[in-house]
Parts: C-alpha cells; sequence; structure tokens
C-alpha cells in the first residue's frame, strides 16, 4: 500500500508540490502526466525518501525496501560490467547471497541483457544502459515501482517489452507509480491517472474505459490549456 | 552493526574494483608522491640543513597532498549516472556509506604510502630500519584522523562547483593537529628518541582519530541529505 497526504514543497519561491494525496493498493498503476516542471520528480523523489518534503506525510508499506525506484540517471557504474553492477546493488538490498547470482542472471535474460553482461556499462548504448536500470530497480522485488520518464531512450521492442513486464508486475499485485510529460506512453498501463501542473493534481481519477487518444485530449484541456 | 559493516565492506569492494580497473587516481597520486620527493631531494642543500631535519616535514607534505587526490575521488565517483542518488535510496544506513569510503579511502591512502616511503628512504637516506614498526604506527594513527575528516568533507563538496579546489582550502586547517604530532613524532623517532618523549602528541593523534571518527559518523548522513 501506498498513502501520500498533504505533501507540500518548495524550492525556494517555486512551489514543487502542492497539497498532494492519493492512496494506492497492490495491481494499482498511477500514471502522472505533466509538463516539464510540474514536479513530477520532486513527488517521485520525496516518495522514494530522497526529499523530505516541507508538509505532508508519505506512507510505503514494507518501508525503502519494498521500494524499485528508476530516476533520471541509471545508478549504474560505468567501469563496472552490467553483471558486476546488479551484483553490487542486489547485495545493497539484501538479496540473499545463495540467491544473488541466480537473480542476476534471470535479470540479464529477461532483460535481454545475457548476451552484454560481462561489458562495462560505459560500452553500452543509452537503450541498454536504461534496460540495465530497469533490471536494477527491479532486481530486489520489489512492491512498489516508482518510474520516473521510464521509457526514455528504449526503443520500440524495448519500450513494448518494457510495458508487457509493468503489466506483469501490476498483474502480480505490485504498485507501480510512473511520471512522464508524454501523454502516449503508460496510458495503457494506468490504472489511475493524474495530471500535474504547478504542482498541483489538477486531475486525479480512474482512468475507467478512457483510450489513449481521450486521455490526451483531456491532459491538453487540463494542462495546456488547449 | 553487522548488517551496516557488510554494506560498508560491499561499498569498499566496489570502490576498489573501480579503482582497481581505472588506475587514474592511484597512479597520479604515486607518481605525485615520487616527483614530489625527489623535487624535495634534489632542491635541498645537504651542506645546509642536514636531510633528517627536513625528512619528517617532507614526507608528511608529501603523504598530505597525495592522499588529497584520494579524498577528491571518493564521492567523484558516484556522481557517475547519479549512482550517489542511488546508495540513498538503498535500504542501507548512512553510516554504512560513510563507512564504506573511508575504509576505500584508507586502502588507497595506505597503499600511496607504501610506495612513498621506501622512495622517502631512498632519496633522504634516513635511518628507518631499527623505527620501521612504530613508524609505520605513527602514519597510521595520522592517517586515519585525516581520511577520516577528509571522506567527511569530500561528501560535502561533491556536488559543488570548484569541489577539488575547495577540499584541500577547507581541509587543511583541520589537519593541522594531526600533521603537527606525525611530524613531531616521525622526527623524534628518526633521530633515534625514545617514544616516552612524545607521549602527548600520541595521544593527541589517538584522541584526534576518535574525536574526528565519531564526529564524522555523526555528520556525514546530514552532509548528504538533499
Amino acid at each position: 500500500m501506498l498513502r501520500v497526504e498533504g505533501l507540500r514543497h518548495a524550492f525556494g519561491r517555486v512551489r514543487a508540490l502542492d497539497d498532494i494525496s492519493f492512496h494506492l493498493t497492490p495491481g494499482q498503476t498511477l500514471a502522472i502526466f505533466g509538463p516539464n516542471g510540474a514536479g513530477k520528480t520532486t513527488l517521485l523523489k520525496v516518495l522514494v525518501g530522497l526529499i523530505r518534503p516541507q508538509a505532508g506525510t508519505t506512507h510505503v508499506e514494507g518501508g525503502p525496501r519494498a521500494v524499485g525506484w528508476m530516476g533520471h540517471q541509471a545508478h549504474l557504474y560505468g567501469h563496472l560490467t552490467v553483471r558486476e553492477n546488479l551484483l553490487f546493488w542486489a547485495a545493497l538490498y539484501d538479496v540473499p547471497a545463495p540467491l544473488r547470482r541466480a537473480r542476476v542472471d534471470e535479470a540479464l535474460r529477461r532483460h535481454g541483457l545475457a548476451d552484454r553482461a560481462d561489458e562495462p556499462v560505459r560500452a553500452l548504448s543509452r537503450g541498454l544502459v536504461q534496460r540495465a536500470a530497469i533490471a536494477r530497480a527491479l532486481l530486489h522485488e520489489p512492491r512498489v515501482l516508482l518510474l520516473d520518464e521510464p521509457f526514455t531512450g528504449l526503443d520500440l521492442a524495448a519500450a513494448a517489452e518494457f510495458r508487457r513486464l509493468l503489466a506483469q508486475l501490476a498483474g502480480a499485485g505490485r504498485i507501480v507509480v510512473l511520471a512522464t510529460h508524454n501523454v502516449d506512453e503508460g496510458v495503457e498501463l494506468a490504472t489511475d491517472i493524474a495530471f500535474q501542473q504547478g504542482g498541483r493534481f489538477v486531475s486525479l481519477g480512474p482512468r475507467g474505459g478512457r483510450t489513449a487518444g481521450a486521455v490526451a485530449e483531456e491532459y491538453r484541456r487540463a494542462v495546456a490549456g488547449g | 552493526m553487522g548488517e551496516t559493516l557488510r554494506h560498508a565492506w560491499t561499498l569498499a569492494r566496489k570502490d576498489l574494483v573501480l579503482e582497481f580497473r581505472t588506475r587514474t587516481a592511484i597512479l597520479s597520486a604515486v607518481v605525485f608522491t615520487a616527483l614530489v620527493l625527489m623535487v624535495f631531494n634534489f632542491g635541498r642543500d645537504p651542506s645546509a640543513v642536514a636531510a633528517i631535519d627536513l625528512a619528517p616535514s617532507i614526507l608528511w607534505v608529501t603523504f598530505t597532498f597525495a592522499a588529497m587526490l584520494a579524498l577528491n575521488r571518493a564521492f567523484q565517483l558516484e556522481l557517475d549516472n547519479q549512482a550517489l542518488e542511488g546508495l540513498l535510496v538503498a535500504p542501507i544506513s548512512r553510516t554504512s556509506i560513510y563507512w564504506g569510503k573511508l575504509a576505500a579511502n584508507l586502502v588507497f591512502v595506505a597503499v600511496v604510502e607504501a610506495v612513498g616511503l621506501p622512495l622517502f628512504v631512498l632519496f633522504f637516506n634516513v635511518p628507518v630500519a631499527d623505527v620501521l614498526g612504530p613508524l609505520v604506527g605513527v602514519i597510521a594513527l595520522a592517517t586515519v584522523g585525516f581520511v577520516a575528516v577528509g571522506t567527511l568533507f569530500s561528501a560535502m563538496l561533491v556536488r559543488t562547483r570548484f569541489a577539488e579546489l575547495m577540499l584541500p582550502v577547507l581541509l587543511l586547517p583541520f589537519l593541522i593537529p594531526p600533521l603537527m604530532g606525525a611530524v613531531q613524532v616521525t622526527a623524534r623517532l628518526l633521530a633515534a628518541r625514545p617514544l616516552s618523549e612524545v607521549a602527548g602528541w600520541l595521544r593527541l593523534l589517538a584522541a584526534y582519530d576518535v574525536v574526528f571518527l565519531t564526529l564524522a559518523t555523526l555528520l556525514f548522513p546530514h552532509t548528504v541529505e538533499q
């Protein structure tokens, strides 16, 4: 369960979060759409514990260990191989030592990185680094997955594969929150949709039967004033 | 405590693997050490000042500035793909991050000192055979203190501009007590004086280590908050 109540945060005079509240239960996927500077990244950073909000509370069932986080950057070391990076993060997330190698091998296979596992991350393309970042975020089998612009850099096939994976995770009872400025990404995965602007959720509710086109049209009306 | 140490070791091992693979900082530090000792050796007038009178100061100036290279790189490594953000999100204590960095820095500086000490003996022809054990002990005692403080400052400065310039400026005033102690004790050891003459300086070095290790451990979590 993920519960957020009355979050407020400002950077100087810029209001990044303004009274954000929502509640997600296992299996729900919240897609947050908003233009650049709307406060999406700040919201995710508060949820993951990187920023302490000036007001409001967040609660993630299971604590930090239950959260998987993928930010704008991959959080991988360029001079370590993909496998070494994943083993390192698995150790920090307390994946039991006897399971670590098998878990990493499975992640490498699932994300199409098995052939490149022993290459340093700095030798990989942007798309492959993004896949490795996804593998890293999922390694400890988090119950809550927080994704900031997760489709950036993925080619069409990798993006489709990632969408399938997210659907599987939601189907298996994970909570997914994904933030993006691109309404075409992630709509079909979402059970709930929020539009964020100026730090506020100007709209939040179940997706219902709305198509991507309908959501895009609503987004334009709600956020872009069009 | 066991978990903190385990995570610290995982981090330290990762830093050492990265350094072993790139060898940039260690090579720079070793070459720097050799060059400084050589310049001091050929720059001095042996008929004016005896080597043994200058040697302790030269040894510690060399070690201090070589260590700066290690301390500068400690948190720079974490800027690679914003890995520091990943560490802060991981379910590990901030203390384990500090101790991991401290351990890696100590190994790094110890390697530089292990290369520097024989060069120092070679260039200055000082008698260390009879006092090698105590000399190594004093080097270790002083190194722990200044690496403890330096690791903390390195974390504080990593997100600032001109971090490499700022680190020596901010750190050197804090290093005056251990450096004074280390120079005094080294001078007495090389002059074959009994250790009882410098018991006060040894106590100062030990106290500095305890106080600054404790303070740095307590302060570190606040230096990495966003």
